[in-house]
């Protein structure tokens, strides 16, 4: 298995003030991998995700995407007295790029509750994510002299709409498609930053059964079809275990497993963590 | 409609008003109650430029700005500064020995240079201030407009400003024209702005800042942005102002008119260029013009209407305007602009507004039965 990697997340703590959200976690990602991260509730999995994706600078850690370091954190300051975590001395640089600077490398994300900009239309949704690659300035596009590029953006807006199925609905409010279609929609308007990663924050939240499982059958088709890699979250145990190749257990933001979903169902420790949690 | 002949009805209704406003004001003689129709044209339309302006930050852009006055106030000082004629100088800076500018510019440029000094004011103030999350905008805009307006009355600025005193023998406009088409023209530009990837990106800001920020938006920059340009035009708004006037005086610029244009475009809509326009006419209809019988004694016949005195205009453009925001909190056009299709389906409904209030009471009654 010599799999290029496109992420690896090594020895990332996240504290909130005393409160370890995650604590001393390590992960990777290989191109064209669907990989699940799973855990009950609070466990720290969005908080993982907000560490990759640039919302929160990690406490300690070392986060790299395709070969390269994104991000980096130690503690200091206040935090040097207060840390909890371990690896202390490990990292030492101090490297925290805001999310739109990662979206612009190729990562990009879903919400656990769905973000759309909910007044504007499904176009413009998926419009507004074509901005970051865009050769403009505006200068040239308020006197649209960037009408090429303009054009370019629309078309392929479109193109991926009607990929997605979602081109009837083009001049709907977003905020007002069925609940499903928000979330297809989130899906669609990540797509349309060219990431190559993508990361969903528990797609199937709110979904009944059959469609999780034609969500689950379409994040394997996004995945060959976009040339992605994915790494998605999920609070329901049994949807990942048809989806996801390797799979990675939070509880309590320490990594208490990871592998295959068989090894992962027979884990006495996942078991432990998900009783008394009704499933 | 094709979008060509869109633009052809556009522009011809573009010419046929500015023609019209020409025509009137050859006829129109300046001691006619009609003159006021002029005034209401000439600050409308320089209200409607600041309002828009307002509107692309807090409307579109969903920042909190409080600011205008204070960019109006730049813009109307840069302006009137610049065009006063050497000669005039020693007139206009009595108390300042003639002031220590010995030049004027033309026209033109120096309402760019206004908007540019304007931008420049912001995009400082806009370094700190937008970087952080919330709403300090509100607070460090509103404070600025206030210390600026201390600072341009200072007595050691005199030489330039010319501390409290007024600024005047600037150069003026003649005709009502010149602030129509130089505030359409800022308003288009504006227009393009938010027609444009940029002005899609600001609305995704105002819609859902983690979320446009996670689409690649850096939200600093866009916010930025937003903020000089809206800037820009509010200085150019100012020295369209000063013109209008003929004088100004830093005390013009409190914090009581930038609210005003915080009204006008919370009357027109949040996110409506439209909505703007219209409420600034109205605006400056209702207070300059169409409200000022309120203010003196009027008789029906003998009887002397009670209450009519001076001032009580204020009270009653007061109530009135509370009522709209009370209860038409979406403004007049909500987020909607004005488009020829829209025009002509309000047109062709209104032949059937009997038919269908025929059919609505019928429904009643059949309910009612
Ligand atoms: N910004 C924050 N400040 C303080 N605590 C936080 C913050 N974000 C998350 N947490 C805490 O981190 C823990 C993990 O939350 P989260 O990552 O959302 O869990 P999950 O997504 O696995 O359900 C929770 O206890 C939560 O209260
Ligand atoms: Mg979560």
């Amino acid at each position: 298995m010599s799999k290029e990697n496109v992420l690896r997340v090594s020895d990332v703590t996240m504290q909130f003030g005393g409160v370890v959200a995650v604590n001393n976690f390590s992960m990777e990602v290989n191109k064209g991998d669907i990989i699940g991260l799973i855990g009950p509730n609070g466990a720290g999995k969005t908080t993982a995700f907000n560490c990759i994706t640039g919302v929160y600078a990690p406490t300690n850690g070392r986060i790299e995407f395709m070969g390269k370091t994104i991000v980096e954190n130690h503690p200091s300051g206040k935090m040097k007295n207060l840390y909890k975590g371990e690896n202390a001395g490990k990292y030492t640089k101090a490297i925290a790029p805001t999310p739109d600077k990662i979206t612009k490398m190729g990562i990009a994300r879903t919400f656990q509750n769905i973000r759309l900009f909910s007044s504007l239309s499904v176009f413009e949704n998926v419009l507004i994510a074509k901005h970051l690659h865009a050769k403009q300035n505006i200068f040239t596009a308020t006197f649209r002299l960037n009408h090429k590029e303009e054009k370019r953006m629309r078309e392929e807006s479109m193109a991926l709409l009607k990929e997605q199925g979602l081109d009837k609905y083009k001049d709907d409010v977003a905020g007002s498609l069925p609940y499903g279609l928000q979330r297809r929609l989130e899906i669609a308007r990540a797509l349309a930053t060219d990431p190559k990663l993508l990361l969903l924050d528990e797609p199937a939240a709110g979904m009944n059964p059959q469609e999780s499982d034609e969500l689950m059958e379409f994040i394997r088709q996004i995945r060959d079809e976009y040339d992605l890699s994915i790494f998605l979250i999920e609070h329901h145990m049994q949807l990942v275990m048809g989806v996801c190749e390797h799979i990675y257990v939070l509880d309590y933001g320490i990594k208490i497993a990871e592998g295959n979903p068989e090894e992962i169902q027979n884990n006495p420790k996942v078991i432990e963590a998900y009783l008394g949690v009704d499933e | 409609m094709t979008k060509h002949r869109k633009w052809l009805l556009s522009c011809i209704a573009i010419a046929a008003f500015l023609a019209v406003v020409f025509l009137l004001e050859q006829t129109i003689p300046k001691s006619s109650n009609w003159s006021m129709l002029f005034t209401v044209l000439e600050k409308g339309s320089i209200y409607a430029l600041v309002a828009v302006s307002m509107n692309l930050v807090n409307g579109f852009t969903g920042l909190f700005s409080l600011g205008q006055a204070g960019f109006m106030l730049i813009g109307a000082y840069t302006y009137a500064i610049f065009t006063i004629p050497p000669e005039q100088r020693a007139s206009v800076y009595q108390y300042f020995d003639g002031g220590i500018i010995t030049f004027m510019l033309p026209a033109i440029p120096s309402i760019l240079l206004a908007g540019i000094v304007a931008a420049f004011f912001a995009f400082l103030i806009g370094l700190p201030v937008l970087r952080l999350k919330s709403d300090y905008l509100a607070i460090a805009s509103l404070g600025f407009a206030e210390i600026l307006r201390a600072i341009f009355q200072w007595d050691k600025l005199g030489p330039i400003t010319n501390g409290s005193n007024l600024l005047r023998k600037f150069t003026t406009y003649h005709t009502s024209l010149y602030p129509i088409i130089a505030a359409g023209i800022c308003i288009a530009i504006m227009l393009l702005v938010i027609n444009s990837s940029y002005g899609r990106a600001f609305k995704a800001i105002r819609e859902d800042e983690i979320a446009a920020e996670a689409m690649g938006i850096n939200l600093f920059k866009h916010k930025e942005m937003s903020f000089v340009i809206s800037s820009f035009f509010a200085g150019i708004g100012g020295a369209l102002l000063a013109m209008f006037q003929t004088t100004i005086q830093a005390s013009v610029f409190r914090a009581a008119l930038t609210y005003e244009f915080l009204l006008i475009v919370v009357i027109g809509g949040m996110g409506s260029v439209t909505g703007s326009i219209i409420a600034s006419y109205l605006f400056i209809a209702c207070r300059e013009w169409w409200l000022r019988f309120l203010d003196s004694e009027q008789y029906i016949g003998d009887f002397k209407v009670p209450l009519l005195r001076a001032g009580f205009r204020n009270v009653v453009f007061s109530v009135v305007i509370m009522i709209i925001v009370l209860f038409f909190s979406q403004g007049i056009m909500g987020t909607k602009e004005f488009s020829w299709q829209g025009l002509g389906g309000l047109i062709r409904k209104i032949p059937t507004i009997p038919a269908r209030l025929r059919r609505k009471f019928k429904k009643e009654a059949q309910v009612n039965e």
